[in-house]
């Protein structure tokens, strides 16, 4: 019975975490799959979503090491917190880059996440320092488990729908399909009139928020908040894998590659946990190494991912300013 | 003043000698082949712990254990760049710098699986300070400094002097040109990888010997020298050289004001203000 409930317990956060990764991944899908911008600033992101709802709702931290928050505000105000944040920060360092090729949006995203990263790990007074943020409240934990995490869970599913529902409704319509065109043809787009730098300002803000959402989610769901959740390792390279992977440019797929790229991960961490302690640290390498060389085969190889993209639909009354949108 | 010498000048003048051998090879790879390449500071670590071994088994000074080190680095080099850069030559160099990220996790896996994740030493490097009264030198920043003269003054023979090294210029000037005078440019190729990763290789062990060898110890250089490779301009081995020593220079007084653990926000700061202001660099590089 008790492995059962073990079994249970497991299933239930492997669902949830791939949910609250395909939060992420719908966002990267917004500034990489649909527009084409180089955002590899996923973790800096989900590290401002994540501390500042950690911050705005958890209990007063403990006087040996008192830090910013404690606020214990209702959770919901938490999670728009950390998406107006995450944007806030997207549209300055957007503002800045953006108008430049994308490897500068690469190396100014990389480097803005590692400045936040630094900055939540060595400053103290802001959220902890290397001690994190505890006692993060969690939606329905004062239910019996298993439903806890069954309502948790729910929670996340929910969050995941609508964001699946605002963006597919988004790259359908007139707006999605000026984002195609800017990336594939930059200058057609331009000379259709339409402002192609104020156009991925907004993809990279609405998906840098998303970004941070999914660290709010995170941070809830952990309960406590240290400097580690925040690794680039998780954070930003498995959410490229698992949009790559899925195939960039489809919500679907982006969704699908979230629990997919997950499950291998989970699977593989069972494997290697059956292994001898020594051997067990130097599998969990191997399964970092897999991980790397996964991405290269499905880039070679399978570049349009599980499920690829779908030229977008155009209604018929629209036919003829679509032709002009796609350039 | 002496004391300021001492305590920054020395490093700041070690830390941007390594920055500058780096930014060489990501300037010049970012001109020839159109993408940032995202795996340049594990090519650093790479190229320490090849030293280390050396170190370890034959009892070598880490002096003379980098050519074999950049000899090694740049064949796995150009084995990696036929294994996952080349069939992507022909799309966007977008592409090419993801490859390159997953690249650099690999060299990250293979480096903790090989040598775990503690700090390593090298031998016979840390003995006492060499005095020039008033001056307080470590014997370890003679040996850096000489090491880092040969490089460049190597480097320099081989871009001014040598048919490779005017192809490479040429070809970093204006690939499409370069092609239609019959320069052979998958060869330049091979030869950018071999200059890009063997120095980096160097600076790894030049790293080694100042701090010590670990495997994330390139990975973090690779935001100050891309802002070396940005300010230095792109395509511009010698704006490159400048870069580093600016960055490295910053970094180092900047911990008179800021505290050492945000050094790299300076980095970072200065590649802001350079793509802001004169994206092109100072030697006027590519802006691409």
């Amino acid at each position: 019975m008790e492995t059962l409930g073990g079994l249970i317990l497991f299933i239930l956060g492997y669902f949830t975490i791939a949910s609250i990764a395909a939060v992420s991944t719908l966002g990267l899908n917004i500034c990489w799959g649909v527009t084409g911008l180089f955002n590899i600033g996923i973790a800096g992101f989900y590290a401002v979503g994540a501390y500042t709802s950690a911050i705005l709702t958890a209990e007063p931290s403990v006087p040996s090491n008192p830090h910013l928050g404690g606020y214990e505000l209702p959770i919901p105000v938490g999670w728009a917190a950390a998406m107006v944040l995450s944007a806030a920060i997207a549209w300055v360092v957007g503002k800045i880059c953006l108008r430049l090729r994308a490897d500068y949006l690469a190396i100014a995203t990389i480097g803005i996440a590692e400045i936040i990263r630094i900055t939540f790990r060595n400053w103290g007074g802001l959220a902890g320092g290397s001690y994190g943020i505890h006692h993060i409240p969690k939606p329905f934990e004062s239910l019996p488990q298993p439903w806890a995490e069954v309502g948790f869970l729910l929670v996340v599913v929910a969050v995941v729908a609508v964001c699946y529902w605002v963006i597919e409704r988004g790259i359908n319509s007139p707006w999605g399909r000026v984002m195609r065109a800017i990336r594939e043809n930059e200058t057609a787009a331009a000379a259709a009139g339409k402002d192609v730098e104020r156009m991925r300002l907004q993809a990279f803000v609405y998906g840098s928020a998303l970004m941070g959402l999914a660290g709010a989610l995170s941070a809830h769901y952990l309960k406590q908040f240290l400097p580690e959740d925040t690794e680039p390792l998780t954070a930003t390279f498995l959410i490229w894998v698992m949009l790559i992977a899925g195939g960039s440019g489809n919500n679907k797929g982006a969704i699908l590659g979230a629990f997919v790229v997950w499950g291998l991960w989970t699977m593989s961490e069972f494997m290697t946990d059956l292994l001898s302690a020594e051997w067990a640290t130097r599998a969990a390498y191997i399964r970092v190494f897999l991980i790397g060389l996964l991405l290269q085969v499905v880039l070679q190889f399978f570049s349009r991912g599980i499920i690829p993209e779908k030229p977008p639909v155009i209604p018929r009354g629209e036919a003829n300013a679509g032709k002009v949108e796609a350039g | 003043m002496i004391e300021f010498f001492n305590d920054y000048i020395v490093s700041a003048l070690v830390l941007g000698s390594i920055y500058a051998l780096g930014a060489i090879g990501i300037s010049m790879i970012y001109a020839i082949l159109r993408f940032a390449h995202f795996a340049h500071g594990d090519f650093l670590t790479l190229g320490a712990y090849l030293a280390l071994e050396q170190i370890y088994l034959l009892g070598i000074h880490p002096v003379f254990a980098i050519p074999l080190a950049m000899v090694l680095t740049a064949i796995i080099a150009v084995g990696i760049d036929k294994a996952f850069y080349r069939p992507f030559r022909k799309s966007r160099p977008i592409i090419m710098v993801i490859a390159s990220f997953g690249v650099a996790l690999m060299l990250r896996a293979c480096f903790q699986l090989f040598w775990g994740v503690d700090d390593f030493y090298y031998w016979g490097i840390q003995p006492p300070m060499e005095m020039f009264e008033p001056f307080l030198i470590g014997a370890k920043h003679l040996y850096i400094a000489g090491a880092v003269i040969i490089l460049i003054s190597a480097t320099h023979y081989l871009l001014a002097y040598t048919r490779t090294g005017k192809a490479m210029r040429a070809m970093s000037d204006d690939p499409d040109l370069a092609r239609v005078t019959g320069i052979p440019t998958e060869r330049v190729v091979v030869w950018t990888w071999i200059v890009g990763a063997s120095l980096a290789a160097a600076a790894g062990v030049l790293l080694g010997m100042d701090t010590r060898v670990k495997f994330d110890m390139g990975w973090n250089l690779l935001l100050p020298m891309f802002a070396a490779a940005i300010l230095g301009g792109l395509g511009r081995p010698y704006g490159a050289i400048a870069g580093g020593m600016v960055i490295g220079g910053l970094e180092e007084i900047s911990t008179l004001v800021i505290p050492g653990d945000y050094k790299s926000a300076v980095a970072f700061g200065v590649m802001v203000l350079v793509l802001i202001f004169r994206p092109q660099g100072i030697f006027k590089g590519r802006v691409l």
